[in-house]
């Protein structure tokens, strides 16, 4: 391997490990704080996708806007969406137990699933690159590199920032960070007057709204298919439980440390490629039984 | 003074009506619902299979499929091409090879704890779909074909519906008997004590680590079983069969069904199967019926909703809804979980 | 005192968790018939010390010999089948099952059997036999048939140290056993603990002054991982290092 090449897969693992991070970084807090396994985290990431595909003719006809008019409809309507269902739905599960929480929400996939092929249709889609963002960017003397794939990379480190300064700069980040360290810590939080209803519709809001962006600004990459969800689903779980539950620095670490696992693996050893994520996780697992960082 | 409430004759009394409906059941159905009633019981078998880890040690394993499916493919790579293979050593190979990968994941998966097993143990089922996936091992995506069935000598053709069918609910009444002796044995105490308290049980000088294993181990040998049966019935096998769906699907059965009871198991596998049936039929939906997975979906949210303690609280249920009666009744605790 | 009198004994126990010095050369004896009790305050390494004897936790130095062998690496399992009992400050009982199942379940630990697949637990008649011998001992024999996790917290307390006498061990580490107790239920646990004392040697970490001066036969006092005092409860007391940096401030 040229050291161009190096480079493109190197910028390949990143994008992807990201991107993985963002949806992952969801499912950690929500499972950290709120103590509730959602397995339907995934659906929200094929519904971003989906978005993405079905949203662009329809705001194209109303407002002539484009990929970015597109993003921000979808965003609202992500928070809109995640805020109703923590109310009508998730605010039941955190008394209920863990296995309870996986039957409802593995229901919830279902229903997901069903109502986008009933929406939509079970089509695979391909969600064209925004003109903006379409060029390539020269990488030495004959490779070049998608903007667009920089782009992600882009996104994905600001959403990051912008949680990292929420969490360390303001009260409501302090608030997450003290419900994420367990039950008790939870409690603790709550007889100290934060309201702790709002806060889980929020963080569960926010959850909901990344991954769902996530989903978005991955569709011109990967394409729009439905089993989507389930995929980065399985992926997601493998990142959070190798960087440590409510852990966000730990997701940061596993999505990257995947990223690259899976990026190279798929050039270098194509036949082992999918199996090599597992046999990481399971390595880090038997040196680390609870994961590379505990919640914080 | 609180009164013990023994109702053991009940619960014993509907499993073995279910036993005995179907046993008569080849007398009086056709085809196409023995076809389904027989995949069932093999889902069912799977499904204890996942309940003595789950429901009686505490165990929540995510990969049981590997051990499913290493049993179904096992039927199918050790088939001659054109002659039927004897089920005298067939069978035994089969189960023997689940058995095996099953002391491999959990000799190493038994480390871990909580969350992170269940994901070590699916990891480790990961390993063999991919195996099976992407190696020329397993044929590929496309799977590969049992040609001809095995045999038992002369008395036995599993080629046959009915005597496929007797073989199957004979395997499932013999798992369901032997581990309702087994639960309710020293062994099966051991682990409702290490799944009630593990600390406690080292305390009083058990080897918890040497338990837990033994059950994950037969519970692999259980569910390699049911693979088998499944590939024999079917002649066919792909890597869905070790799939982590196939996975979730029968941790899924069992929590409808409810957990720590041996029949929460057969009647989760049943629940789910006639659920999928019955929202996949156009007799009923009509054009809709095509989104059966919007039902089955909702269906499940229902039911973890009004039966917090699954299928098998609903007797409880409807007990204090008609009679206003609450008993406190730890049957469960004396007689083991059936 | 002879030697044989000794069913337990910490030698030089050491513990270091990183920088932090938990315990520094702790040595202490227990003799069959005697309350040997330990006291200290928070962070004295008292839970420390008996989870090295327990075997939950490994010492960084030291030796810790059972019934004159030495156990250091022996895990919990293997040195509870040798006489070694424990209850735990929190209980450790299973609220699902009776008081009887309790106690048969202990006690099953003595003859596991567990490849007998096909016998039904309770008709083992070791474990059922030793189980209404402990729960009799533990005042608990009335309430055999009740869900343990419906008994009143006093109750509780007594099926836990139940279910260590379940496995008829020689040697007891009871860790706060009176935690939680009211008047009446204390000088219940007081009375049981002293009709223990005749068949064993008992390990008794405890936070309840008058109680630990009434029952103990010897008393060793830690502070900050390190034995300040250890003997005769009447010496211990008027030792006046101890009154300085424990007794004087409860």
């Amino acid at each position: 391997m040229d050291l161009a090449t190096f480079f493109i897969q190197c910028l390949n693992a990143l994008q992807y490990g990201l991107l993985l991070f963002l949806v992952a970084s969801g499912l950690t807090l929500i499972f950290g704080i709120m103590g509730v396994i959602n397995l339907a985290h995934g659906s929200f990431y094929m519904i971003g996708a989906y978005l993405a595909y079905a949203l662009a003719p329809l705001v194209a006809a109303t407002f002539g806007g484009g990929f970015f008019t597109v993003l921000a409809i979808g965003l609202v309507l992500a928070v809109l969406l995640g805020y109703v269902l923590e109310w009508a739905f998730f605010s039941f599960l955190y008394q209920r137990e863990h296995l309870q929480q996986v039957l409802m929400t593995y229901g919830l996939i279902l229903v997901f699933e069903e109502l986008r092929s009933m929406l939509v249709g079970d089509d695979v889609h391909g969600v064209p690159v925004p003109p903006l963002l379409a060029g390539t960017l020269p990488l030495g003397d004959v490779m070049t590199y998608p903007v667009y794939r920089l782009f992600v990379s882009a996104v994905c480190l600001l959403l990051a920032g912008a949680m990292y300064l929420v969490f360390t700069r303001t009260r409501l980040g302090m608030m997450i960070r003290a419900g994420s360290a367990g039950p008790a810590q939870r409690e603790m939080v709550q007889s100290l007057g934060v309201d702790i209803k709002f806060l889980y519709r929020v963080v569960f809001a926010a959850g909901v709204a990344i991954a769902v962006l996530a989903g978005m600004v991955a569709a011109p990459v990967s394409s729009v298919y439905p089993g989507m969800g389930n995929t980065v689903l399985i992926i997601c779980f493998v990142v959070v439980v190798i960087g440590g539950i409510g852990s966000i620095r730990g997701a940061l670490l596993a999505a990257l440390l995947i990223g690259i696992v899976d990026t190279f693996g798929k050039v270098l050893l194509p036949q082992a490629a999918g199996v090599l994520v597992y046999v990481l996780m399971a390595l880090i697992l038997l040196w680390k039984p609870d994961g590379l960082f505990r919640a914080g | 003074m609180m009164g013990v409430h023994r109702r053991p004759d009940v619960r014993l009394a509907f499993v073995i009506a279910v036993f005995v409906l179907l046993a008569l059941l080849p007398f009086t159905a056709g085809g196409y619902a023995l076809d389904l009633i027989t995949k069932t019981m093999i889902y069912a078998i799977f499904a204890l299979s996942l309940e003595l880890l789950v429901g009686s040690t505490g165990l929540v394993c995510f990969g049981q499929a590997a051990f499913f499916g290493i049993g179904a493919y096992g039927a199918v790579l050790w088939s001659p091409q054109a002659d039927a293979a004897s089920l005298l050593w067939l069978l035994p190979a089969c189960v023997g090879a689940a058995a095996l990968y099953a002391l491999a994941v959990g000799a190493l998966s038994l480390r871990t704890r909580g969350v992170y097993f269940i994901m070590v143990t699916l990891a480790f089922a990961q390993m063999a779909f991919y195996v099976v996936h992407d190696t020329p091992l397993g044929g590929g995506t496309d799977g590969i074909y049992l040609n001809v069935k095995p045999v038992l000598g002369s008395v036995l053709d599993l080629g046959h519906s009915g005597v496929f069918y007797s073989v199957t609910l004979a395997s499932l009444a013999a798992v369901f008997g032997g581990l309702a002796l087994l639960l309710r044995s020293r062994f099966g105490r051991a682990l409702a004590g290490i799944k009630a308290n593990e600390q406690r049980m080292r305390a009083t000088g058990f080897s918890t680590y040497g338990y837990k294993l033994a059950a994950f181990v037969l519970a692999g040998a259980i569910a390699g079983l049911a693979g088998f049966l499944f590939a024999v019935k079917d002649g066919y096998v792909n890597p869905e069969l070790l799939g982590w769906h196939l996975s979730a699907s029968v941790l899924i059965m069992i929590i409808l069904g409810g957990l720590g009871h041996l029949r929460g198991a057969l009647i989760g596998a049943f629940a789910f199967a006639l659920l999928q049936e019955f929202f996949k039929s156009e007799a009923i939906f009509g054009a809709f019926a095509k989104h059966w997975s919007l039902g089955l979906g909702l269906s499940i949210i229902a039911c973890v909703a009004l039966l917090p303690r699954g299928l098998v609280g609903v007797p409880a249920l409807l007990r204090e809804r008609l009679f206003g009666t609450r008993r406190a009744t730890v049957d469960e605790v004396i007689d083991g979980g059936v | 005192m002879a030697a044989s009198d000794i069913l337990l004994r910490g030698h030089e126990i050491s513990r270091r968790w990183g920088g932090l010095v938990a315990l520094d050369g702790v040595s202490l004896a227990l003799r069959r018939g005697r309350v040997h009790a330990v006291i200290g305050t928070n962070g004295a390494g008292k839970s420390t010390l008996i989870n090295i004897l327990s075997g939950e936790v490994a010492p960084s130095g030291g030796r810790v010999e059972l019934l004159g062998q030495d156990v250091t690496a022996w895990p919990q399992p293997r040195r509870a089948r040798a006489g070694l009992g424990r209850s735990y400050q929190r209980n450790t009982i299973y609220p699902d099952f009776t008081v009887f199942e309790n106690c048969r379940l202990a006690a099953q630990a003595r003859t596991q059997r567990p490849w007998a697949w096909w016998q039904s637990a309770q008709a083992c008649e070791a474990s059922s036999s030793a189980a209404h011998d402990a729960a009799r001992r533990a005042g608990l024999d009335d309430a055999l048939d009740r869900s343990a996790g419906l008994l009143s917290h006093g109750q509780k307390r007594q099926l836990e140290i139940a279910m260590c006498l379940a496995t008829q061990p020689e040697v007891l580490l009871l860790d706060e056993p009176l935690a939680g107790m009211g008047a009446e239920e204390t000088e219940r646990m007081l009375a049981l603990l002293a009709t223990l004392k005749a068949g064993h040697a008992i390990l008794l970490v405890e936070h309840d002054m008058d109680a630990v001066f009434r029952i103990a036969d010897e008393l060793t006092v830690m502070v900050n991982g390190v034995v300040i005092a250890s003997g005769e409860p009447a010496a211990v007391r008027s030792n006046a290092e101890v009154q300085a940096a424990y007794l004087g401030e409860q």
